[in-house]
């Protein structure tokens, strides 16, 4: 799969918006299939943490975003045909043991099996956007997805300052100097329950916040 | 405006070309002789610096030879770029974003758009107009949580960032009797006061003892103040025939510049020291940010160009 002409050069002007800082803290990023999972403060992150992946690594890299909100008119030509990215379909009770549990099983299934053995995603658990203040507990679709594909990697990363340039509700950027810090990789135990394996993917990521 | 090449610019480049070859030849040559590990890293970033001068250098000289608007467009970049380093490091609130937008977008802008103009009016739109509407605009936001911090610091930001930084290209907007191109005071200036931190810097290295300010700037000793000063103010009276001062002149106006940019250097530590960082940033190798570079030219540039206007403006 090679990637859309336009995604280049919007994921490079996202670069030069958001100056972002790359840094991989333990190890050096790696080929192969991987899910990518930050914190989520900004219609950007998805570019900027995209933008700060090595090249190759790009084109088998897809986003996931909301069906709702972004499958209408030019919302979708961005999601859809630039990044490629899997529509999923949100439902507010996602993370509850409720009812629903089983429906959002078989989306993560849709998932995993569109994902097939070589393509990586890039995932906000938070579900939706914050405003950086905090990272908000993570929605239960990572875990799930580490059942369907045990072993699956994982590689936290913390977007710093996307709130500050473009935050939830605004349109016109503000050119603050952004930050994008990777963690080591990780992987969801055999035996770790949801509630274990969802603290440590969220602490895991809040460990990379910069201060 | 007629595109010509002043021959006393073409010299004056020249011997900053002949400096920066001389550094680099003494930086490959210290590289090759100073076995000391310890003294290694020093090393390395003095030849990083140099090889940023070099580059800095080629930048400055292609747009000085454009003509004004290469300059404006070059020192309003520098002020954007500055600004964001600075904003990037001044803890600011959600309800700040408008007023940002309008920091970077409309007034950095609009300042150096001014100064195109030739306008002198470019003086009072930041301290005044700028200054009420960044409050104005806030309140407005209805956040008052650190409201006077907040509003004091994007004040500053434009200020340090845009205002006093702009002043440096408004020299060639300064009509100055019987002289001309006023590209060469901008050199001047750019000369004496960068060079002024590179002395400063060389002669901390070889001789200082005595700190000035630990707290603030841990590099910075009388010795390197002193010879740095010195030094420069001496380079900046030998060059007086490319500017319209007396050789006496030449010497108190380096001196003037010297000492503003000493102050700039020290306040921007102090900035830095607050916020707890280094650098400003890292665009600029072995130098950090471009505010680390700038901080000089920050008090120095409004000064210079106040001075000129006083007593040699038309």
């Amino acid at each position: 799969m090679s990637a859309h002409p336009l995604a280049g050069a919007i994921a490079g002007a996202a670069r030069i918006v958001s100056g972002a800082h790359v840094t991989w803290l333990d190890s050096p990023p790696e080929p192969g299939q991987t899910v990518y999972f930050a914190n989520h403060t900004s219609h950007l992150d998805f570019i900027v943490l995209w933008s700060s992946l090595p090249a190759a690594l790009r084109e088998q890299t897809r986003p996931i975003a909301a069906q709702d909100y972004w499958e209408r008119g030019l919302r979708r030509v961005l999601a859809v045909d630039v990044f490629n990215a899997l529509l999923v379909r949100r439902r507010h009770s996602a993370g509850s043991d409720s009812g629903n549990a089983g429906e959002a099983r078989e989306t993560i299934a849709e998932i995993a099996a569109a994902m097939g053995e070589h393509t990586s995603l890039i995932i906000f658990p938070e579900g939706t956007r914050g405003t950086g203040e905090e990272v908000a507990p993570f929605k239960s679709g990572l875990y799930y997805l580490c059942r369907e594909k045990p072993g699956l990697r994982l590689v936290p990363a913390y977007i710093h300052n996307m709130n500050r340039i473009l935050p939830k509700g605004e349109f016109l950027p503000v050119p603050v100097i952004s930050q994008v810090t990777f963690g080591a990789p990780m992987s969801a135990g055999p035996a770790e329950s949801k509630a274990e394996f969802l603290t440590r993917a969220r602490d895991a990521v809040c460990r990379l916040k910069p201060e | 405006m007629t595109f010509r090449i002043d021959p006393q610019l073409e010299l004056v480049f020249g011997g900053v070309i002949a400096l920066l070859a001389l550094s680099s030849a003494i930086g490959f040559v210290i590289k090759l002789v100073v076995r000391d590990p310890a003294a290694q890293n020093t090393i390395d970033n003095l030849n990083k610096r140099i090889r940023a001068w070099w580059v800095m250098c080629v930048i400055f000289a292609l747009t000085l030879s454009i003509g004004p608007i290469g300059s404006l467009v070059l020192f309003g970049l520098i002020s954007f770029l500055a600004l964001r380093e600075y904003i990037t490091l001044v803890p600011t609130r959600r309800a700040d974003h408008h007023t940002l937008f309008w920091t970077f977008f409309v007034f950095t802008p609009l300042q150096y758009y001014l100064i195109g103009i030739k306008w002198l009016g470019f003086m009072i739109v930041i301290p005044v107009y700028a200054f009420l509407f960044i409050p104005a605009a806030m309140a407005l936001a209805g956040d008052t949580k650190s409201f006077l911090e907040r509003a004091a610091k994007i004040q500053w930001g434009l200020m340090i960032c845009v205002y006093c930084l702009s002043y440096a290209p408004a020299l060639l907007a300064l009509e100055v009797h019987g002289y001309g191109p006023n590209a060469k005071l901008l050199l001047y200036l750019v000369i004496v006061e960068q060079l002024s931190d590179v002395l400063q810097y060389v002669w901390g290295k070889l001789a200082g003892r005595h700190k000035i300010s630990p707290e603030v700037s841990p590099n910075k000793t009388w010795e390197g103040f002193a010879g740095g000063v010195l030094s420069a103010t001496a380079v900046g009276t030998a060059l007086w025939w490319m500017t319209p001062f007396s050789p006496w002149a030449a010497a108190a106006i380096s001196l003037a510049i010297t000492l503003m940019g000493f102050a700039g250097g020290l306040v921007m530590s102090a900035i830095k020291r607050d916020r707890g960082v280094k650098d400003y940033g890292t665009l600029i190798e072995g130098h950090g940010g471009i505010l680390d570079r700038m901080d000089s030219m920050i008090f120095a540039a409004p000064v210079f160009f106040h001075i000129v206007r006083f007593f040699y403006g038309l």
